[in-house]
């Protein structure tokens, strides 16, 4: 199995705090990792480390076949990344936005063209191609968020809270979405606090206090907590949390 | 008595092309704890705005506690709290300062009413130097629920209050708002999150601006029509598609562990049926039994029906 996420004892301190501490995982190809943990367990803290941006303070990462302290910059032309804050330009229609990211990307014009009649179909967005995307329901947003984030076809993706918010329906075709990029041998890396969708992901990892406390498969981890649901999973785990978060 | 009264309300944006609220009625009795539950873009939030007197309807009345929302909204201000869905406290300001300053805004002081936001401000209270805009989603959330409480409110309006929240603070969360009811106060909030749902002694699933279902969660489930099936395998994503050009399906989608399933025709011969004819695909180590809806089921099917599919 290819890995495409490596990392030893990574770490991130900020002064006194360690945000992230020394965090030891591999993820492997066309892997759906589910990235899970409380408010302030240094999710978001790992994944900016991981996207080379944000420099760590010691330990080892190799990101689609990147060092994350020597090429930062490398890494971000084999990644795609989509949170729920900020993905698109609101003040942009639909289609302005898939040109514009898949140009930030480098796309050839022939490709650009290509690629947003594309999306613009598999998304069932013909209508509204020339909308605003203020304009759109979030649900709408962040499946196209998600279609621009894999636009120029990168190794990985990592998805930062990409469902908050959106209802259980639209939730359910995002994941179909993502079933497919997985498909086509795109990494998934997710965070996500409807638990539920924990169970959909290959494996996860669940962060307590800036630590893993816990990486398997779903069924796994749920056998070796003695307990039928990945809530009660987080739960005992999170419940052991020092950090005020 | 009501606390929250609705009568044909109906809101439209953008010169009367986008109908937000479409001519809902309701009614939310005094210290009841009143679940929104619907999709961006549903109306929730226009729903929030005009009973907080922040926006005005097209059409129709609404009263809260007895005030009329037009021409005693001065009177409504003053006795309602309010968490609009965007974080809206001063980020530039500590948690003590914005604190202070809703309490002031609101003509009393934080130790004047320190006993109403004690159990939540205490576990804020380490952090009190600290700039709002510097806390995490948790912290943020606690604080917004002590300055929407400050002033003792009779009504409170929650926007997606537990939207990015762990699950963890999410039950902090539900436990303040039970201790909240017990003192009397009528409660109206709006959540994504279907497990919320049943936490609520009525919910209302809304969508384009309608209310599509009004009931206790328990009713809400009992009215759930079809028989549903919940079905796992080792490969779920492979016997989703499997089921999804299954002719004998009405609908079908993954919830958590399952894929919860109802047929057009249920009953034990054409169960027997669909998992041969699974297994005939090739799916292995099938769990197949009846499982009893959730809300989230219940939402899902109305949602269906609205779009005119079924999957």
């Amino acid at each position: 199995m290819e890995t495409v996420i490596k990392t030893k004892d990574l770490t991130k301190r900020f002064g006194d705090f360690v945000a992230v501490d020394k965090i030891t995982f591999e993820v492997h190809k066309g892997e759906i990792f589910g990235f899970l943990g409380a408010n302030g367990a240094g999710k978001t803290t790992a994944m900016r480390m991981l996207c080379g941006l944000s420099r760590p303070t010691s330990g080892e990462a190799m990101v689609a076949g990147v060092d994350v302290y020597h090429h930062p910059e490398e890494i971000k032309k084999n990644i795609g990344y989509m949170s729920q804050k900020f993905s698109l330009y609101e003040d942009l229609t639909v289609l302005e936005n898939i040109k514009f990211y898949a140009g930030v990307y480098g796309l050839t014009d022939k490709q650009i063209k290509d690629k947003s009649d594309e999306l613009v179909e598999k998304l069932g967005l013909q209508k509204q191609a020339k909308v605003l995307v203020k304009s759109l329901p979030l649900g709408w947003r962040q499946k196209l968020a998600f279609s621009v984030a894999i636009v120029h076809q990168p190794k990985i993706v990592f998805l930062d809270e990409p469902t908050g918010g959106v209802d259980p329906s639209m939730r359910k075709q995002f994941w179909d979405m993502i079933y497919d990029a997985s498909e086509m041998g795109i990494t998934v890396f997710v965070t996500t606090h409807y638990l539920d969708e924990a169970e959909y992901c290959d494996r996860i990892c669940i962060m307590v206090d800036g630590c893993i406390k816990a990486l398997d498969t779903p069924f796994l981890l749920k056998q070796k907590f003695k307990v039928d649901n990945i809530t009660e999973v987080f739960y005992q785990l999170a419940r052991t949390a020092k950090r005020g978060d | 008595m009501s606390a929250i009264i609705l009568d044909h309300i109906t809101k439209t944006y953008n010169k009367k092309t986008v109908l937000a609220v479409d001519d809902i009625s309701l009614s939310i009795e005094t210290g009841e704890l009143f679940g929104l539950i619907g999709p961006d873009g549903a109306g929730k939030t226009t729903l929030f705005r005009i009973l907080t007197t922040l926006l005005l309807a097209d059409k129709g009345t609404a009263t809260v506690v007895g005030n009329d929302v037009v021409k005693e909204f001065h009177k409504i201000r003053g006795i309602v709290g309010y968490m609009p869905g965007r974080f809206s406290l001063y980020q530039d300001l500590t948690v003590e300062e914005n604190l202070n300053f809703f309490a002031t805004v609101f003509g009393t002081t934080v130790k004047e009413n320190y006993d109403q936001i004690k159990d939540i401000y205490s576990q804020l209270e380490p952090f009190k130097t600290r700039r709002a805009g510097k806390l995490s989603g948790g912290m943020k959330q606690k604080l917004a629920l002590c300055c929407a409480l400050i002033h003792k409110p009779e009504v409170l309006f929650l926007d997606e209050p537990t939207t990015g929240v762990d699950v963890v603070s999410r039950r902090e969360f539900w436990e303040m708002l039970k201790r909240l009811k017990a003192q009397g106060i009528t409660i109206m909030v709006s959540t994504s999150y279907m497990d919320e749902a049943t936490l609520c002694d009525r919910i209302a699933l809304i969508l384009g601006g309608k209310i599509l279902s009004l009931d206790t969660p328990a009713n809400v489930i009992k009215a759930y029509p079809e028989k549903l099936y919940a079905i796992k395998s080792p490969n779920m994503h492979g016997l989703l598609k499997d089921l999804r050009i299954n002719d004998d399906i009405l609908n079908c989608y993954a919830a958590g562990e399952y894929i919860h399933l109802s047929l057009k025709k249920p009953g034990k011969e054409n169960e027997d049926l669909l998992l041969q004819h699974l297994k005939e695909k090739g799916e292995t180590d099938l769990e197949f039994k009846e499982t009893i809806p959730t809300v989230e089921d219940c939402f899902i099917r109305l949602l269906g029906k609205q779009d005119g599919n079924s999957n």
